[in-house]
C-alpha cells in the first residue's frame, strides 16, 4: 500500500517535474525570440537613419546643384550665387593641412611600430593619441585661436590650416602604427640581412609594404577634416568673397553651411543644401574609396 | 641594391658601428657612417614627431588655463554652479551650459548603449555572414556622416516631426499631470534638449555598436560552444558568457560614445535653440551646452571676461572628455591585456 503511494507520488512529481520543465523552456524560447527580435529592430533602427538622411540630402541637395554653384561667390540674402569661394577655401585648407599633417602622423607611427619597443615615450604617445583622436575639435578650435589668432590678431587660412592638420596627424598616426605592425617581421630581417640602414628598412621595406594601409588611413583623415566645422569657426572664420590669401580669413564650405542653414532666407538654406549634398557625397565617397582600397589588400 | 654593395664586409651593421671606432674598413666607410647619420637623424625625427603628439596635448591644456585665467581667478571653481551667463552685466556662470552637454549625452547613451547592442547581437550572432559586411559597413558609414550634415537635417527635417508626433501627443496626454506635463512643455518647434540628445544617439550609435562588435568577437567560440552544447539559448549564451566576459570592453565602448557624446558640437548646436535658461524642466525648451555657447559666441565674444569666461567652459569640457577617455582607454586596454593572459 505505501509502495504503490510513493510510486504513484513519484509518477505525479515526475508529471509534474516534466511540465515544470516544459513550461520553463516555453518562457527561455519566448524570451529568447523577444531578444533576437529586438536585436533585429536595433539593426533595422540603425540603418534606418543612414538612410533617412542620406535620402534627405539627396532628395534636397540635388535640387540645387547647378554649374553655377561652382562659377559664382556666396551671395548676400535673396540673391543668386554659387559656392565657389565656399569650395576653394575648403579645398585649400583641407589639401595644405594633409600636406601638414601626413608626414607627421606618418613619421610617429613610425616611431610607434618602429623604434617604441621599450621605454615610456611609445605607450605615452598611444594612449595620449587615442585620446586626441576623439577629443572634441571645438577645442582644437579654442587652443590654436589662443595660439595664432589672439597672437597675430586676425582670423586667418593658415589657422584653419592648423588647427585641421592636428586633428589629420591622430588618424595618421593611428592607421600607420596598425598597418606597419602588419608588416611580417621576416620582411624586415631580410632587409637587416643584406647590410640596410634601419631607415631605409623602413622607408624602403616596412612603410612601402604598409603603402595601401597608410593611405587608406590618409584618405580617412581628408574625409574627417572635410566635414569639420567646429575648429574653422574661430580660426579661418569666414569670407563673403573670393579669397586666395591665406593669412586673411577664408570661407570654407561648412562654415558656409552652418551660417546660411541657421538664416531665415530661402536661397541660403538652398545653397546650404547642396553644400551639404558635396559634402556628404565627397566624405563617403572617400570612405568607401578607403574600404575598397583595404579589402583589395 | 648600391646599399648592399657598399658595405660589403659588415653583415651586422650594428654592433660594429658601435665597437669599431676607425681601425677597420677602409673603403666601405663613407657611406657606412653617412648611413649612420642618416639613421640617427631618421630615429630623431620619428621620435620629434611622437614628442608632438605629447606636446600638443600639453599645449592644448596650457593655452586653455592661460586664456581662460581671467575668468579663473574671477569665480574659481564656483564658476561651476553659477547659472547666470550675462554678456552685458559681464557676470558668467558655467551651469546651464554644463547642465545642457550632460543632460543631452545622457539621453543619447540611454538610447544608443541598448541600441548599439542589439546591433553588435545582430551583426556576431544573428546575421548571416553575406550580410555581416555590408550591414558592418553602413553601420561605420553613418559614424563617417560629418556632423554638420546631422546637424542641418535634424534643424530643417527632424526636429519639426518630433515636434509634431512626438511632443505635441504627449503634450495633449500628460496636460495639467505636475511633473510630467512640466515635462514636455514649451513651443512645439522641435529643438531642445531631447532632440539634441536623439541626434546625439544616432551619431555615436556607430561607434559604441563597433566596439561592442569588435569585443564580442573575441569571445573564444569554446566558452559560446560550451553554453549551446548544455542547452543555452542564443539570449542566454550572449547575456550569460559574452557579456560577463567583454563587460570591460563594453564599457570601454560606452565610454567612448560617451567622450563623442560630450564635445560634439555642430549637431548640437542646429538643435539645442541656444537658450542660456534653466527655468524649466521641459525636455522641448531651448536650451545651450558648453560646445554650442563656443560656437555661437567665441567668435564675437570681446576680450576679457566674456572670451575668458568661454575658453574657461571649453576647460571643463577638455577635462571631462579626458577623463572620460582615458577611462574607456583603460578599460580597452584591461580587456586586451586579460586576452593575452587567457590565451
Amino acid at each position: 500500500m505505501s509502495m504503490s503511494t510513493s510510486t504513484s507520488q513519484k509518477l505525479i512529481n515526475a508529471a509534474e517535474l516534466a511540465q515544470a520543465r516544459r513550461a520553463r523552456y516555453a518562457t527561455r524560447k519566448r524570451i529568447n525570440q523577444i531578444a533576437l527580435t529586438l536585436s533585429l529592430a536595433a539593426m533595422a533602427f540603425g540603418v534606418f537613419w543612414l538612410v533617412w538622411i542620406l535620402w534627405e540630402t539627396l532628395r534636397l541637395g540635388l535640387g540645387g546643384l547647378s554649374l553655377t554653384l561652382f562659377t559664382e561667390m556666396t551671395p548676400p540674402p535673396n540673391e543668386a550665387g554659387g559656392l565657389a569661394n565656399a569650395l576653394f577655401g575648403s579645398f585649400m585648407m583641407v589639401l595644405l593641412a594633409t600636406f601638414v599633417g601626413t608626414p607627421v602622423g606618418i613619421l610617429a607611427g613610425i616611431y610607434l611600430a618602429e623604434y617604441g619597443k621599450q621605454g615610456w615615450l611609445a605607450p605615452a604617445t598611444r594612449f595620449v593619441n587615442d585620446i586626441l583622436l576623439s577629443a572634441p575639435s571645438i577645442v582644437i578650435g579654442l587652443f590654436v585661436y589662443t595660439v595664432v589668432v589672439a597672437y597675430f590678431k586676425s582670423f586667418s587660412g593658415w589657422a584653419g590650416v592648423l588647427a585641421l592638420a592636428l586633428i589629420v596627424v591622430p588618424v595618421v598616426i593611428r592607421t600607420t602604427e596598425n598597418m606597419l605592425l602588419l608588416v611580417p617581421a621576416s620582411l624586415r630581417e631580410a632587409a637587416y640581412a643584406l647590410g640596410t640602414p634601419k631607415w631605409k628598412v623602413i622607408s624602403l621595406v616596412t612603410l612601402r609594404a604598409a603603402r595601401t594601409g597608410v593611405i587608406t588611413g590618409v584618405l580617412l583623415a581628408v574625409a574627417r577634416i572635410a566635414g569639420e566645422t567646429a575648429p574653422l569657426l574661430f580660426t579661418a572664420l569666414n569670407n563673403q568673397f573670393w579669397n586666395g590669401d591665406l593669412s586673411k580669413p577664408m570661407a570654407s564650405l561648412p562654415v558656409t553651411i552652418f551660417k546660411f542653414a541657421m538664416s531665415p532666407y530661402e536661397n541660403w538654406q538652398q545653397l546650404a543644401w547642396a553644400a551639404v549634398f558635396l559634402i556628404t557625397v565627397a566624405v563617403l565617397g572617400l570612405n568607401i574609396l578607403a574600404r575598397v582600397l583595404t579589402r583589395q589588400k | 641594391m648600391s646599399t648592399t654593395l657598399s658595405v660589403p664586409s659588415v653583415p651586422q651593421p650594428q654592433p660594429q658601428r658601435l665597437s669599431g671606432a676607425g681601425q677597420t674598413l677602409p673603403p666601405g666607410r663613407p657611406p657606412l657612417l653617412s648611413g649612420s647619420m642618416a639613421d640617427r637623424l631618421f630615429a630623431w625625427l620619428a621620435c620629434g614627431a611622437a614628442l608632438l603628439t605629447l606636446a600638443t596635448l600639453l599645449g592644448i591644456l596650457l593655452s586653455l588655463v592661460v586664456g581662460a585665467w581671467p575668468s579663473i581667478t574671477q569665480y574659481g571653481l564656483g564658476f561651476l554652479t553659477r547659472s547666470v551667463w550675462d554678456p552685458v552685466q559681464n557676470e558668467y556662470g558655467g551651469l546651464v551650459m554644463i547642465y545642457g552637454t550632460l543632460a543631452t549625452s545622457a539621453i543619447a547613451l540611454l538610447i544608443a548603449v541598448p541600441v548599439s547592442f542589439g546591433i553588435a547581437l545582430f551583426l556576431t550572432e544573428l546575421s548571416p555572414a553575406w550580410l555581416k559586411r555590408p550591414l558592418g559597413t553602413a553601420i561605420e558609414l553613418l559614424a563617417a556622416v560629418p556632423s554638420i550634415v546631422y546637424g542641418m537635417w535634424g534643424l530643417m527635417v527632424f526636429g519639426p516631426l518630433l515636434a509634431t508626433w512626438v511632443q505635441q501627443p504627449l503634450q495633449a496626454l500628460f496636460k495639467g499631470v505636475p511633473y510630467l506635463g512640466a515635462l514636455v512643455s514649451g513651443p512645439p518647434v522641435g529643438i531642445g534638449i531631447l532632440s539634441a540628445g536623439i541626434i546625439l544617439a544616432i551619431m555615436i550609435i556607430p561607434f559604441i555598436a563597433a566596439v561592442m562588435r569588435d569585443v564580442f568577437e573575441v569571445t573564444p567560440a569554446l566558452l559560446k560552444e560550451s553554453a549551446y552544447g548544455l542547452g543555452s539559448t542564443t539570449w542566454e549564451v550572449v547575456w550569460k558568457v559574452v557579456l560577463p566576459y567583454t563587460k570591460t570592453g563594453v564599457l570601454g565602448g560606452v565610454m567612448l560614445g560617451l567622450g563623442r557624446a560630450l564635445g560634439e558640437t555642430m549637431a548640437v548646436t542646429f538643435v539645442i535653440g541656444n537658450m542660456n535658461q534653466l527655468n524649466s524642466l521641459s525636455v522641448f525648451e531651448a536650451a545651450n551646452s558648453i560646445t554650442s555657447a563656443l560656437a555661437n559666441e567665441f567668435a564675437e565674444a570681446g576680450e576679457g571676461l566674456h572670451q575668458a569666461s568661454l575658453i574657461y567652459l571649453g576647460l571643463v569640457l577638455f577635462f571631462i572628455t579626458f577623463v572620460v577617455l582615458a577611462l574607456s582607454k583603460l578599460l580597452l586596454n584591461r580587456l586586451q591585456k586579460g586576452e593575452g593572459a587567457r590565451a
